[in-house]
């Protein structure tokens, strides 16, 4: 198979090393209005993270994005990719190093997707054999078929086919940092949550730094390793883990932002396996509904509230229970986990609950 | 009879010769061996210089046609002024504009062309920019984003995106080209409407009428096959899109 000589080998050493970006109070007004988009905001996204920028309209999240890559102009501040301001770069080259998704894809419909994908390696003067190689590789890691989509036109595509070509696209020239807008926006709620799944599995892999740009704070609660809640005026909110946001939010505003359901949406954060439970108890056991460890606290309390009662085993990978749960065990422990927030230190048996527990032991 | 009418004002057939067919003897309506006998001194020529006539015209008006388009597409202030232009220019009678054209210009090639020229601007500009303002704004978004330049955004996606519109321009710009020559002859002597306008001078017979008229409407045929062919080569996409999406 020599035509895949060129392609670089699977895994995370394949990927150029993804950049540390950082905002350095940054503002953009635009000409003509008194009020600036952005008025000083200053974040740093580690390499290799997801941060969603979320914020209602008006906000300024997508400004903010856009000033990244240079597609609109600065006002003043400074932005670092990789140690090294954007304003020191060609803007076309600079982009060219950036994968870039929007929400209406933005395919060339006159372009097959084999060639769609090859867009950047194409500006890049990528020798063709390299290029086709790694549009082969893009395809097939985005779980596209590159024999029977490859010749396809985007018109031929489904808008979810559309979206993974889209990603492709952008992660064509293996780019240290990815600029996505509202990506799935356009997809049904159905394949919406398929493509989240699959970008979270495709970023496992791949560790590229994100910056993601939502309006629905559930998806930036799912995909964001660090979310940024933005209000009017580009004023940065709170920038935080999904965790601490739900525990902790800043201030009034970021509270009515994440909602009033933040108390359920925090459960469906935490693992059963992050849990301190019950010792099994042999008779309960046997009896009881099981849950692997790897499901949500929301999805146990869920099982709890229809089983009349009875505890819950929870399982791990090779089906032996490491512990039993009930509502009143779970209660206690969402209530600790509430008292330790609200107050200096979380309990330490709730900590896994708590806005400042990392994931997994 | 015949031999009367020529002694009394010169042939009424063209070309009449001793060998010509009984067809042309009793003035049937169309007289192929009239046709064969005067293809290579007569209808040939005037073929060929119809197709170089409207050949110059609508390249030459496509490039200025293009050239507006793209000015107005980047300057929107460009568009008025050139449709005024254009749509005034289209508006002047045929027959008038090639008169007026002979007293500065002169009864040449150049008169000719420059009226032709004058009536693509319109359908072809219009067309143009249709194109190119037709080409969605994300499509040039991702462009951007992904770092083209203007020039590679033009050349790579939105000149190949306007095609179908540019040449569906080509399309009636060639078509009424080739009916438009055929009026030339007034202020120079070439093009299909040379024998046409002969022909009309020949009282009964018809058969020239026919075969130089019939020509014109051959070629404007063939001139739009061939562009819808060339169309379907360049834009294998454009078809895609009407099928239903799997």
């Amino acid at each position: 198979m020599t035509r895949y000589d060129t392609a670089q080998p699977e895994g995370q050493s394949a990927y150029a090393e993804a950049a540390e970006l950082e905002l350095r109070h940054v503002s953009k007004l635009y000409p003509g209005q008194r009020e600036p988009a952005i008025a000083d905001l200053s974040l740093t996204v580690g390499a290799g993270e997801v941060c969603v920028l979320v914020g209602p309209s008006g906000s300024g999240k997508t400004t903010a994005m856009r000033l990244i890559n240079r597609m609109v102009p600065l006002s003043g501040g400074e932005i670092l990719l990789g140690g090294r301001s954007v304003l020191d770069r060609e803007p076309r080259e600079l982009r060219r190093e950036i994968g870039y998704v929007i929400q209406q894809i933005g395919l060339f419909p006159h372009q097959t997707v084999t060639e769609n994908v090859a867009t950047v390696p194409r500006l890049l003067g990528w020798p063709k054999e390299r290029t086709r190689a790694r549009v082969r590789e893009l395809l097939t890691l985005t779980g596209l078929d590159a024999d029977e989509m490859g010749p396809r036109y985007p018109a031929q595509l489904s808008g979810g086919q559309r979206q993974r070509v889209g990603v492709a696209r952008a992660l064509a020239a293996d780019p240290p940092l990815m600029l996505m807008d509202e990506p799935f926006g356009a997809i049904d709620p159905i394949n919406r949550a398929n493509l989240q799944d699959e970008f979270l599995a495709l970023q496992a892999k791949v560790r590229k730094t994100v910056v993601f740009v939502t309006h629905d704070i559930d998806e930036a609660i799912k995909m964001g390793d660090r979310i940024a809640i933005l209000r009017e005026g580009g004023v940065l909110a709170q920038y935080a883990t999904p965790k601490e946001i739900l525990a902790r939010p800043a201030d009034e505003f970021v509270a009515q932002f994440v909602g009033a359901d933040r108390g359920i949406k925090r459960l469906s954060l935490t693992t059963l396996g992050e849990l301190e439970l019950l010792a099994p108890d042999g008779r309960a056991v046997d009896g009881a509904r099981r849950l692997s460890e790897r499901a949500s606290v929301k999805d146990a309390l869920s099982v709890l509230l229809t089983a009349h009662g009875e505890p819950l085993a929870v399982v791990d990978a090779e089906g032996s229970v490491t512990g039993l749960l009930t509502l009143s065990h779970l209660e206690r422990l969402i209530t600790e986990e509430a008292d330790g927030a609200a107050g200096e230190e979380p309990a330490a048996s709730a900590s896994a609950l708590a806005a400042t527990g990392e994931s997994g032991p | 009879m015949i031999g009367r009418l020529a002694a009394a004002g010169g042939p009424v057939i063209p070309n009449f010769s001793q060998h010509s067919s009984s067809c042309a003897v009793h003035n049937r309506l169309f007289c192929l061996d009239w046709v064969k006998a005067n293809w290579s001194p007569v209808l040939w020529p005037a073929l060929r210089q119809h197709v170089v006539l409207t050949m110059i015209a609508v390249a030459i008006g496509f490039v200025i046609a293009l050239s507006l388009a793209l000015l107005a597409h980047h300057h929107r202030w460009a568009e008025r002024p050139t449709l005024i232009v254009t749509t005034f220019l289209y508006t002047i009678p045929s027959l008038a504009l090639f008169e007026l054209l002979v007293a500065p210009v002169g009864e040449n090639i150049y008169a000719a062309e420059i009226a032709l020229v004058s009536y693509t601007l319109l359908i072809l500009f219009r067309n143009t920019l249709t194109g190119l303002r037709s080409v969605p704004a994300e499509v040039l978004e991702a462009a951007e984003g992904m770092g083209m330049s203007r020039r590679q955004a033009l050349l790579q996606v939105e000149l190949p995106l306007a095609l179908p519109s540019i040449v569906a321009g080509l399309r009636i710009a060639v078509v009424t080209i080739i009916a438009l020559a055929t009026i030339v002859y007034t202020i120079y002597n070439r093009g299909l409407g040379v024998p046409i306008h002969d022909a009309l001078g020949e009282g009964p017979f018809k058969t020239e009428l026919i075969a130089a008229g019939g020509m014109a409407i051959l070629l404007a045929l063939l001139a739009d096959g061939l562009l819808v062919a060339m169309q379907r080569a360049l834009t294998p996409w454009s078809r895609i899109r009407e099928r239903t999406r799997p």
